[in-house]
């Protein structure tokens, strides 16, 4: 059960538990796990310092495939969970792992504080816009329409966007990748583990028996290239097959269009280049959506802060520094003779 | 010398009482809590034995003169061993027409009101309900008042103090403590001292609120020569040796859970959301950050809870705490913990519901939720804490308990442990046993559901260890390996072995007993809680009187002191008082086939002593 970790670099199987794994054949979870097993060799995540934290539903399934430490908690309150962790042991490396319902619908309180207060940990949406482990009912991200068992007739709510929360929430990692798209996924995720602080990855998922192909207009290989926008820092927003279309910003609507270079008069030097420290870019850019634009993927935002949990033992660090240099009343004996005390004598 | 004579003829002339029962009643932007706290240090300085009441309402600042917005603050005190808040109040001091209208149906027919009727005027009186001045006409019974415009005298007091009318006004609560001090002979010392230091930035205040208490003082004197007002002299009580300090339930349970973890050697966590009349806990615990102590304000009593148990499973002792309607919040969390068989500490202050119910009012009507409020055969450790100092040894039981067993346990205070105050003994930490955790570190034969076949608790593992890594959750796992089963006679299994985890606990308890030589026959009375001082007082006045009555105070409601129900059936009659529907009795007679009998209070107070009285001769004489 327990992987001995040799002196050679860790390959991907070193981090897959021995339990059989429960999902559908075909569903996107393999391909996530794939990349997350791929993402813990190449950064030498040390097994014993590693957690992995889910709530409920198909993805929080996920901690019982790797062999690090791992805890499948209850729904929606996996954040809170991993912010127990982090504040009683900072020095630990943990993921979270959650889906659309998970951490939009039952958890949505709980994702918001996560990424307000900047806890150190990798936060991955898996989102399929649809309730899986319960039968497919639609989600909070589940289109305006959406068919389901809960909804005949249609799904009548507006769905929520959870790159567009993430960056409401205050959150200062902001990242989109597609389960499949290995490459680029491995990047977004060694990225995201990197980053000090709440990392938020949205991974468009697909769920194979009920909602198929939900994401298509973009990730489908004949259209990824026109439909996808894979951004990256200090570069310029190109996409297209013949990477000959990009964004540029309308100044008068404040608002980002789609242009073709060669086509009136836009030239290569008109092309926004992506800076991830710009919060109002990253929002612009969560917002797009095929077919009018593409979908941005990869980095959107990442503009580090301290986090909450290194800022918490700073305190008690600071704290525990004044008493050892006995400037104030310290122990529990002191504290509790603080005040009016007085002595009865036998 | 001759100062010195005048001073002993002056205590001569007082009157000496074994006991006395006031109250400080006001608005609640009167400042009476904070009066009556001031008089509560003096008086447990002075060496009596107290026992404090705070009574509030949940609205901060309630409209100006209404009812509904009447603070009160009760102190008993005494040269005898105190119980109790009293059941009658001796001295009403009221502030305002309100505070009259509220109070006084709880002031002894022979009882004393000091009333300031610079704040009886018509408006305040409409506002009150009243519908003529009650001081002109009779409704007051025998009760002597004395009437003085405290409102005014303040003012005068502080003609020359450079503060404005409505900064002036705002030391009548202090003219009013300086009354009380003369009446009951209380050195003004300490409280000038404070009022120094509280009003450090504002010299002028300070001086306004000490001129203030000077000038009540100085009443009292003057009334006195006119032979308008009696002083008194309460003895100071025979309590054992030691260091002594006032403490609340609040204070008592925060510095137990300090002590416990200090004792188990391991870091707490404490994890809370705001809700009266829990919070004081995270105040006082997160004020304490060079204890090595984190505080976590969650944004919710889920996340509360949930966080706790994150910093359980990583090596600390994670901590949450509530009351009723938060903690029902928690119960999804308590059944992670329980099935994950993590240590959890959960404290709940008990407050009168169901719902928002009446948040700064007392109950111990948790009971059930405690025992019984989750989902599925899910048992967990519950203690109950009987006065504000018994929190302390309480919260160090919880965190022993937890620990040792690899559970969640729940404290069980309310409301009025929890505001009360009474002088505390301090222990000595330092030489209470020590329960040091034990984190597994040995990779070798490692299981993460293995069990100490005494304790049946399984090892603690904590991320970081090299070589443990592991999954736990909620879906059930295997009793050894903790991998996912759906496997029938696991499941079996581990929940016989859930439930035979908590009942082995009992084996760790002490033999419940009885609080004083037990009278065979008659009837056996049964408490847990913050029951315990009138309880006790009304049984030890009627054993006085030679009758055949025995208490049992329950610290432990889960499980049940092992020997529990060879004592309660040496009783054909046993009476269960607590403040709620009866839970502990329906617990009693489920456990033990006993014919226990419910007496009920849910009034938002505690239990009056001569209620109980009343109620245990009915039993009598049955």
């Amino acid at each position: 059960m327990n992987i001995a970790v040799s002196a050679d670099k860790p390959a991907p199987k070193d981090y897959a538990s021995d339990q059989e794994i429960r999902w559908c054949p075909g569903c996107g979870d393999y391909a996530i796990l794939k990349a997350v097993l791929k993402t813990l060799a190449e950064v030498e995540a040390k097994p014993e310092n590693t957690v992995f934290v889910s709530g409920i539903g198909c993805a929080a399934r996920f901690p019982y495939y790797i062999s690090t430490y791992g805890f499948h908690t209850i729904h929606g309150r996996a954040p809170a969970v991993a912010t127990g962790v982090k504040l009683a042991n900072p020095d630990l490396d943990v993921w979270v792992v959650s889906g659309d319902g998970d951490a939009l619908s039952i958890g949505g309180n709980h994702l918001l504080h996560l990424l307000r207060r900047n806890v150190d940990l990798q936060f991955l949406l898996f989102n399929n816009e649809i309730y899986g482990l319960t039968k497919g009912q639609y989600s909070p991200t589940s289109r305006t329409g959406t068919l389901s068992p809960s909804s005949p007739s249609g799904s009548v709510e507006s769905p929520v966007s959870g790159t567009a929360f993430a960056l409401g929430a205050g959150a200062r990692f902001v990242a989109r990748a597609i389960d499949t798209a290995q490459a680029h996924l491995l990047g977004v995720l060694k990225q995201a583990h990197g980053h000090r602080g709440a990392s938020f990855v949205e991974i468009f998922q697909n769920c194979l028996v009920y909602n198929d192909g939900v994401h298509s207009a973009f990730t489908d290989r004949s259209v990824a290239a026109d439909m996808q926008l894979l951004v990256e820092h200090g570069k310029p927003m190109l996409f297209g097959k013949e990477r000959d279309k990009g964004l540029r910003l309308r100044p008068e609507t404040l608002a980002l269009e789609a242009v073709k270079i060669g086509e009136g008069g836009v030239g290569e030097e008109d092309i926004l280049v992506h800076d991830q420290t710009n919060r109002a870019l990253a929002g612009m850019l969560a917002a797009m959506q095929p077919p009018a634009m593409p979908v941005a993927l990869g980095v959107l935002y990442r503009d580090p802060a301290p986090s909450y949990d290194s800022a918490v033992t700073a305190r008690v660090e600071a704290g525990q520094e004044r008493m050892q240099k006995g400037g104030i009343s310290t122990d529990l004996s002191a504290i509790m003779r603080a005040g009016n005390t007085w002595t009865v004598k036998g | 010398m001759e100062g010195s004579a005048a001073l002993d003829n002056e205590r001569k002339q007082r009157r000496v009482l074994e006991s006395a029962v006031v109250r400080f009643a006001g608005d609640s932007g009167d400042g009476m809590q904070l009066t009556g706290g001031r008089f509560t240090v003096e008086t447990a300085l002075s060496g009596n034995d107290l026992a404090t009441f705070p009574d509030f309402p949940a609205e901060i600042r309630a409209p100006i003169g209404t009812t509904f917005g009447v603070s009160a603050f009760q102190i008993n005190f005494g040269g005898r061993a105190i119980m109790t808040s009293g059941d009658r109040v001796d001295v009403l001091v009221a502030m305002n027409p309100a505070a009259l209208k509220v109070n006084l149906a709880d002031v002894a027919a022979t009882g004393l009101l000091i009333v300031d009727t610079g704040a009886f005027s018509d408006k305040n009186l409409r506002k009150a309900g009243y519908e003529s001045n009650p001081l002109e006409g009779g409704g007051l019974g025998d009760r002597r008042v004395i009437k003085v415009d405290m409102s005014q005298r303040t003012l005068e007091a502080l003609k020359e103090s450079g503060l404005n009318k409505k900064e002036s006004l705002r030391c009548k609560n202090m003219w009013a403590l300086g009354l009380a001090y003369w009446m009951f002979d209380r050195d003004r010392g300490s409280t000038i001292k404070w009022l120094g230091g509280k009003f450090a930035k504002r010299p002028e205040l300070a001086q306004g609120a000490i001129a203030a208490l000077n000038a009540g003082h100085a009443f009292g004197e003057t009334a006195e020569l006119s032979g308008e007002l009696s002083a008194y002299n309460v003895p100071a009580a025979n309590l054992a040796p030691g260091l002594y300090r006032n403490v609340t339930g609040t204070q008592a349970m925060a510095w137990g859970l300090i002590a416990g973890t200090a004792l188990a050697g391991i870091r707490m966590v404490f994890c809370s959301y705001p809700i009266t009349p829990a919070s004081g806990i995270l105040h006082v615990l997160a004020a304490q950050k060079d204890q090595g102590i984190v505080t976590f304000q969650a944004e919710d009593e889920i996340a509360a809870a949930c966080s706790a148990i994150g910093a359980s499973y990583a090596g600390a002792l994670g901590i949450t705490s509530s009351s009723g309607p938060g903690v029902a919040l928690k119960t999804e969390a308590l059944g992670l913990a329980i099935a994950t068989e993590l240590p959890l500490v959960l404290i709940n202050t008990q407050r009168a519901g169901p719902s928002t119910g009446l948040p700064t009012k007392t109950e111990q009507s948790d009971l059930y939720q405690a025992v019984f409020g989750r989902n599925a055969d899910s048992e967990l450790v519950v203690i109950a804490a009987r006065s504000p100092s018994d929190c302390f040894e309480c919260a160090i039981e919880a965190v022993r308990l937890a620990t040792k067993y690899m559970t969640p346990v729940i404290v069980l205070s309310d409301g009025y442990i929890a505001n009360a105050s009474e002088p505390w003994a301090l222990p000595d930490v330092e030489s209470q046993p020590k329960f040091p955790v034990k984190f597994r570190q040995d990779p070798e034969g490692f299981q993460p559901f293995a069990r100490d076949p005494e304790t049946l608790a399984r090892d603690w593992a904590v991320p970081g260890t090299p070589g443990l890594e592991h999954r736990i959750g909620g879906l059930e796992r295997d009793a050894v390996s903790g991998n996912i089963s759906y496997d029938p006679s696991n499941h079996q299994l581990m929940t016989d072995l859930r439930a035979a985890k908590i009942a082995g606990v009992a084996k760790d308890l002490p033999e419940q007993d009885f609080e004083d030589t037990p009278r065979e026959g008659g009837v056996l009375v049964v408490g847990w809680g913050s029951t315990f001082g009138p309880i006790n007082r009304a049984v030890s006045n009627l054993r006085d009187g030679g009758l055949a009555v025995s208490h049992i105070h329950l610290r432990h409601i889960w499980p049940l002191p092992r020997n529990l129900g060879d004592l309660l059936r040496r009783y054909d009659r046993i009476l269960v008082p607590e403040m709620n529907r009866g839970q502990l009795v329906t617990l009693l007679r489920s456990e033990y086939l006993v014919p226990a009998e419910s007496l009920s209070k849910v009034n938002g107070k505690p239990f009056l002593i001569a209620e109980l009285e009343a109620a245990i001769r009915a039993q009598l004489e049955t």
